[in-house]
């Protein structure tokens, strides 16, 4: 699937997104009363209420603040009884996006609204992502997601694609930009810092934080009466590396470039990508394997190492791409997700606003 | 506001996990001192070897004997070795493609600092002294600059083949209850129940947490409840809990506190099990510097009518 190219497919569109503030820990509230300002936030945006929504999905990971089934705790925030048309992933919200994407194709809903929220700050995140690893040969060895990142960083600078300088300059271009965000955890100059796993310094990672993000999807007409400017979602498509991490070139990316082709990012320039890539070397596989041109602009956010709230931020790359074309800065716009070690599996949105 | 409650909490667990025929000879080849590969119909050899091809997705189940040395493909410096991970001190983090493979096996190398290691060194394996057919009975690599190891053409059969693997996992966290269910433990430790009322639909929700359900908004304001109550419902449990030292049978009941649009959960006491009913009223019984009531025993009260707590059930 993916690139609703043929006549008759509904155009669909992000009609407004929210986010928390990001930060280090947010400890006085649980995960729903984390969320729920958000949630109020991207309604009151649209003036629809809670009944209005045909379709809610969430993505969240239970493993990270160690609690059970905390993504049904936070339903409550969405008023979910008397049962709504709901689904949840437990994966990043971008999935939860491409999820009520489909199902608004089908036609069964006109208006979805997704969120994904993380609390990394309870757990030890370092340690918790390596149970997503393989349990046979890789999990046992508790090898933890910087260090997974830093082979992959020594990789591309033993291939000629960067150096530590060229790392540290996405670092300052990046928390720069945040600077403009009021959202992002980390802003303005920060030093880029010692050696956490060698090659990667701290100033190469995302900060460990906390957040929610909401998005509203809408169809059609219903789109427009909800949005001065909807970001039309042209298409969507997600791809997954082979799961040994020394079967792949970890210095390029052939499943986001797939994504990209799918979703039909190559059929015109886009002049915005908000990528998700938590840490700075990613962003070099990321502009080689997407064909990112020194025109477009990239995570004008701050992007995920400005702030990283696990199983959100991908969903905040699309939300921050959509209200770029919400605010007329952006016509055509990129938006990636990440999931898994190494940028192992990648998720690709194009949106565009209607021309000027 | 409350003090920010916290706990800690450790989730830990053993998964037991059956292996594929590739998965198994070669776990059990790492407990023999033999590493294996599995060969793809196109002629590459994958070390750690997989049951499926990556590119093809095909099936592929042969197996062949690769060395035990090898050359690092790329690297990353740990000065800081985390829980778990396969050396205590200082490591580096390697990529290895064994001599004879065409892929490459995520360990840990054993050298003295950053300084001593790059991309193509070479270097064998160091096997644990201990092996029961696992990852880590390689302990890890170290440095080696003989010829590359002679493999002897292991079939890849063994006469007692390891079938699975026990992986344990451990995760320590530090739990905070939020804003709502802090000011409701805060208060029972002064043996109130707090709830909280919903703005919209007026409900009050004990244990409050911290929104409506059916309205999706915040709750905020604080109504103290009970402390005595109507069983709304209940269950006679017949079988021990591990770490429980209550007789059985005994009463689990969903208890509506007066005052709360929403039935809680406590054992019933004071009362034979087989006269626990529907509608009886129930008090808490408090021990001494207990955190919560131990249980619910009856205050000798006519029984609540069922039109009183219907919509609680
Ligand atoms: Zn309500």
């Amino acid at each position: 699937m993916t690139r609703q190219a043929s006549a008759g497919i509904r155009d669909i569109a992000v009609v407004a997104f929210a986010q928390t503030g990001h930060r280090r820990t947010s400890d006085d509230l649980s995960e729903v009363e984390m969320l729920m300002p958000v949630l109020h936030e991207v309604l009151d945006r649209t003036g629809l209420k809670t009944s209005d929504i045909g379709f809610t999905c969430s993505g969240s990971s239970d493993y990270l603040a160690g609690r059970a089934f905390s993504f049904t705790l936070a339903l409550d925030g969405v008023g979910a009884w008397p049962p709504i048309s709901e689904s949840h992933v437990e994966m990043d919200g971008a999935w939860a996006l491409y999820e009520a994407w489909t199902k608004l194709l089908t036609g069964d809903a006109d208006t979805a609204l997704v969120y994904a929220y993380g609390k990394s700050s309870p757990g030890p995140l370092r340690d918790v992502l390596t149970r997503q690893l393989d349990p046979y040969y890789v999990a046992p060895l508790w090898p933890d997601s910087v260090a997974l990142a830093a082979l992959q960083a020594q990789a591309l600078i033993d291939a000629g694609d960067t150096d530590e300088a060229a790392l540290a300059a996405i670092a300052a271009r990046s928390r720069s930009d945040a600077t403009a965000n009021p959202h992002a955890q980390l802003r303005g100059p920060i030093p880029h810092g010692e050696p956490l796993v060698r090659p990667l310094r701290t100033g190469d990672c995302p900060p460990v934080g906390d957040g929610a993000a909401a998005v509203i999807l809408a169809a059609g007409e219903r789109a427009r009466e909800l949005c001065a400017r909807p970001a039309w979602i042209r298409g969507v498509d997600h791809r997954i590396e082979a799961h040994s991490l020394g079967v792949r070139d970890l210095t390029d990316s052939p499943s986001a470039r797939l994504a990209a082709e799918r979703a039909g990012a190559f059929e015109r320039p886009v002049d915005t990508a908000e990528l998700h890539a938590p840490f700075t070397s990613q962003e070099v596989v990321l502009r080689k394997a997407l064909k990112l041109g020194d025109h477009v602009r990239v995570n004008p956010s701050g992007g995920a190492l400005a702030a990283n709230p696990v199983m959100a931020a991908g969903l905040v790359r699309v939300g921050e791409a959509a209200a770029r074309i919400h605010r007329g800065e952006s016509d055509r716009a990129l938006a990636h997700a990440t999931s898994g070690p190494c940028l192992q599996q990648n998720l690709v949105a194009v949106l565009e606003g209607d021309p000027r | 506001m409350p003090e920010v409650l916290k706990a800690p909490l450790v989730v830990e667990f053993p998964f037991t996990r059956s292996l594929g025929p590739v998965q198994s000879a070669f776990l059990t080849g790492l407990r023999e001192r033999v590493v294996l590969g599995v060969r793809t119909t196109d002629g590459r050899t994958l070390v750690p070897p997989v049951e499926y091809d990556p590119v093809t997705a095909e099936e592929i189940r042969d197996l062949v004997e690769v060395a035990t040395t090898g050359t690092v493909t790329t690297w990353a410096w740990n000065h800081e070795p985390r829980r778990g991970q396969p050396l205590g001190t200082p490591f580096a983090w390697v990529l290895v493609r064994l001599d004879g493979a065409d892929t490459a096996l995520l360990h840990a190398l054993d050298a003295p600092g950053p300084d001593t290691v790059h991309t193509g060194m070479r270097v064998r394996v160091r096997w644990a002294a201990d092996r029961a057919g696992a990852i880590t009975d390689i302990a890890c690599f170290e440095p080696y600059d003989g010829d590359p190891a002679r493999p002897a053409g292991h079939s890849g059969r063994f006469e007692d083949p390891v079938t699975g693997i026990v992986a344990p996992a451990r995760l320590d966290y530090t739990y905070s209850p939020g804003r709502a269910q802090s000011a409701y433990i805060t208060a029972l430790s002064d043996r109130r129940t707090v709830g909280e009322r919903c703005p919209s639909c007026r409900k009050v929700y004990v244990p409050p947490r911290g929104a409506c359900p059916t309205c999706g908004v915040p709750t905020a304001e604080q109504v103290e409840v009970g402390p005595r109550g109507t069983v709304t419902t209940f269950c006679i449990v017949n079988i021990k809990a591990r770490n429980l030292d209550i007789e059985v049978p005994y009463v689990y009941a969903h208890i509506a506190l007066d005052g709360a649009d929403l039935a809680l959960h406590g054992r019933i006491g004071g009362i034979p099990y087989d006269q626990v009913r529907m509608g009886l009223r129930v008090e808490p019984v408090w021990t001494e510097g207990a955190r919560y009531p131990d249980h619910y025993r009856p205050t000798g009260e006519p029984d609540g009518d069922y039109d009183t707590y219907r919509e609680l059930l």
